[in-house]
């Protein structure tokens, strides 16, 4: 085996290769979901949406990114240019960070070699998500800031104080799935729900899914919480001063969290790459993972699409609605729900109801 | 020289570096963005500790929660390199002097140490850093301290809240 700093050159080759290959997907699903939201929208609203560029307006994404591209680059006389530039690098490296323990599918065989379909498989992989979804929040701010402009700071401090608010009930609405599986590793959450005759975690966890499905929409600023970039009050949002393929990092972020969120959510409450009513055991391990893959990729476009129903279907929130349903009611549920999920645990490992009445007595 | 030791040096010329432009930036805002860079180093040695838990504990509260408030805190009260109070000079010598006289102290008593004497750091070997073995010793053997830190929070939390209502009646 060649190795160098006792690093084996395969496997630093075989990751590369293999986040290339998902940060490229990633982008790639990312231009056609802007398409997807604009045919979605045209569907909800009874017009035809884009059409014109190629067969069903399919290159109408390259069109938009070549449009960006070449539109002129204005930083405003008064900005802070370093981090005026910052903001955007930030908001979109943190956006793709999250596909590195993101568990795609099972391993392949290739070349003699098992290649696992996930980046890294650490024991802290949900952790890991929420360490980086935290980070999102500087792109926000300091792009608001930078930009020198009051609309631009208010509504970057709205996207940070509600990005920190909802994470504390997404995590919360996490731990009890994290009580059932009792592990953090995304890999080993899906093969829990893969296991013959388990059921996915949605059956186990229906209201901490749906806290957390609400908090994803508020993390990714998708509407009802797009309060960030809410146009009739604050003019464009945190993005106002930006231009060019700046703004279109902060655009193009924010649907690569989209699809992160579905991913995540994919692999936590809906098994992940795993195929409903089949055992995948039955298959050639190549064959599974291709078709893992394809059922995971499924199931993010299924929550893709639910991504965009709600928001062209469902006003936007006020602020202070927003903040009171994050504090007042998910914190609440959320805490609830894991409070049940400790009791029933508890009742199954002690086995009977009896038994759990007798612990209390004791 | 190994992969690991690669990595140390490179993180702690990072901290070193970020820690001092934390102190020489005229921008608050720089600061605090220095302040990020160093927790991500901190964080870094945690993980060639094979402290993995710690080190992700540490992004998520410094940098993606204390911070933030921190940088809310700076953008909103608008503080600029202009609007730092201009200190004499003989305060500034002063806070030297100080500073230099803890940095003494505190060498002196980390170099002379018994528990540190003749010990290196063990990297990446363990498992006391990893998230199950340190939920079980703080849920054996030091439920009670982790309990009472557990009712210190409920207590600030209540008063942040008794705080916010103050603002509210008047």
């Amino acid at each position: 085996m060649m190795t160098v700093l006792q690093i084996d050159v395969l496997l630093l080759i075989e990751k590369l290769v293999l986040i290339a290959i998902i940060v490229l997907a990633s982008l790639g699903i990312a231009l056609y979901t802007t398409f997807a939201e604009r045919k979605v929208a045209a569907i909800l609203q009874d017009r035809p949406g884009p059409e014109r560029a190629g067969p069903f307006g399919l290159l109408q994404p390259f069109a938009d990114g070549l449009k960006l591209i070449m539109k002129e680059e204005i930083i405003p006389s008064h900005a802070n240019k370093g981090l005026f530039i910052l903001g955007p690098a930030l908001a979109m490296t943190a956006a793709l960070m999250t596909c590195a323990v993101i568990p795609w599918s099972s391993s392949v065989e290739l070349f003699g070699r098992k290649i696992d379909l996930q980046i890294a498989d650490i024991n802290i992989g949900i952790l890991y998500i929420f360490g980086v979804v935290s980070l999102g929040v500087y792109g926000i701010m300091i792009g608001g800031w930078a930009s020198n402009n009051k609309f631009s700071l208010m509504a970057a401090l709205r996207g940070a104080s509600q990005a920190i608010s909802y994470e504390l009930a997404m995590g919360l609405s996490l731990i009890a799935v994290l009580m059932l599986g009792g592990s953090l590793s995304l890999k080993t959450l899906v093969e829990q729900q893969m296991q013959p005759g388990a059921l996915w975690n949605i059956a186990y966890q229906p209201l901490g899914f749906l806290i957390f499905f609400v908090c994803a929409l508020a993390e990714c600023n998708r509407t009802p919480f797009d309060l960030p970039e809410a146009e009739s009050e604050l003019n464009f949002g945190y993005h106002q001063e930006y231009s060019s393929m700046k703004l279109g990092f902060y655009l193009f972020a924010e649907y690569v969290n989209m699809i992160m969120s579905s991913a995540v959510m994919a692999c936590l409450f809906f098994g992940g790459y795993d195929i409903p009513f089949l055992d995948e055991k039955t298959l050639s391990p190549n064959v599974a993972a291709v078709l893992g893959l394809l059922a995971l990729l499924t199931k993010i476009v299924i929550f893709l699409f639910v991504f965009m129903w709600i928001r062209w279907t469902i006003p936007r929130f006020r602020y202070d609605q927003l903040m009171n349903l994050g504090w007042k009611k998910f914190i609440p549920l959320a805490l609830f729900n894991m409070l049940l999920t400790g009791f029933f645990i508890l009742m199954k490992q002690e086995g009977t109801w009896q038994s759990v009445t007798h612990l209390f007595n004791k | 020289m190994s992969i690991i030791q690669i990595l140390f040096y490179l993180l702690s010329g990072l901290a070193v570096f970020a820690a001092l432009m934390v102190l020489l930036s005229k921008n608050p805002v720089h600061s605090v963005l220095w302040l990020i860079v160093v927790f991500f180093a901190i964080s870094g040695h945690y993980i060639l500790l094979n402290a993995q838990f710690l080190a992700i504990v540490n992004l998520i509260v410094y940098a993606g929660a204390i911070m933030v408030l921190f940088l809310f805190v700076i953008m909103l009260m608008n503080l600029n390199a202009a609007t730092e109070p201009n200190q004499h000079i003989w305060m500034k010598l002063a806070g030297v002097i100080a500073g230099g006289c803890f940095l003494v102290m505190l060498v002196s008593l980390a170099s002379q140490a018994g528990d540190m004497a003749n010990k290196t750091v063990l990297m990446k070997e363990g498992n006391i850093g990893l998230i199950k073995e340190l939920g079980k010793i703080l849920f054996n053997e030091f439920v009670i301290p982790f309990e009472l830190t557990s009712v210190l929070f409920l207590s600030a939390m209540v008063g942040a809240v008794v705080l916010g209502k103050k603002d509210n009646t008047q």
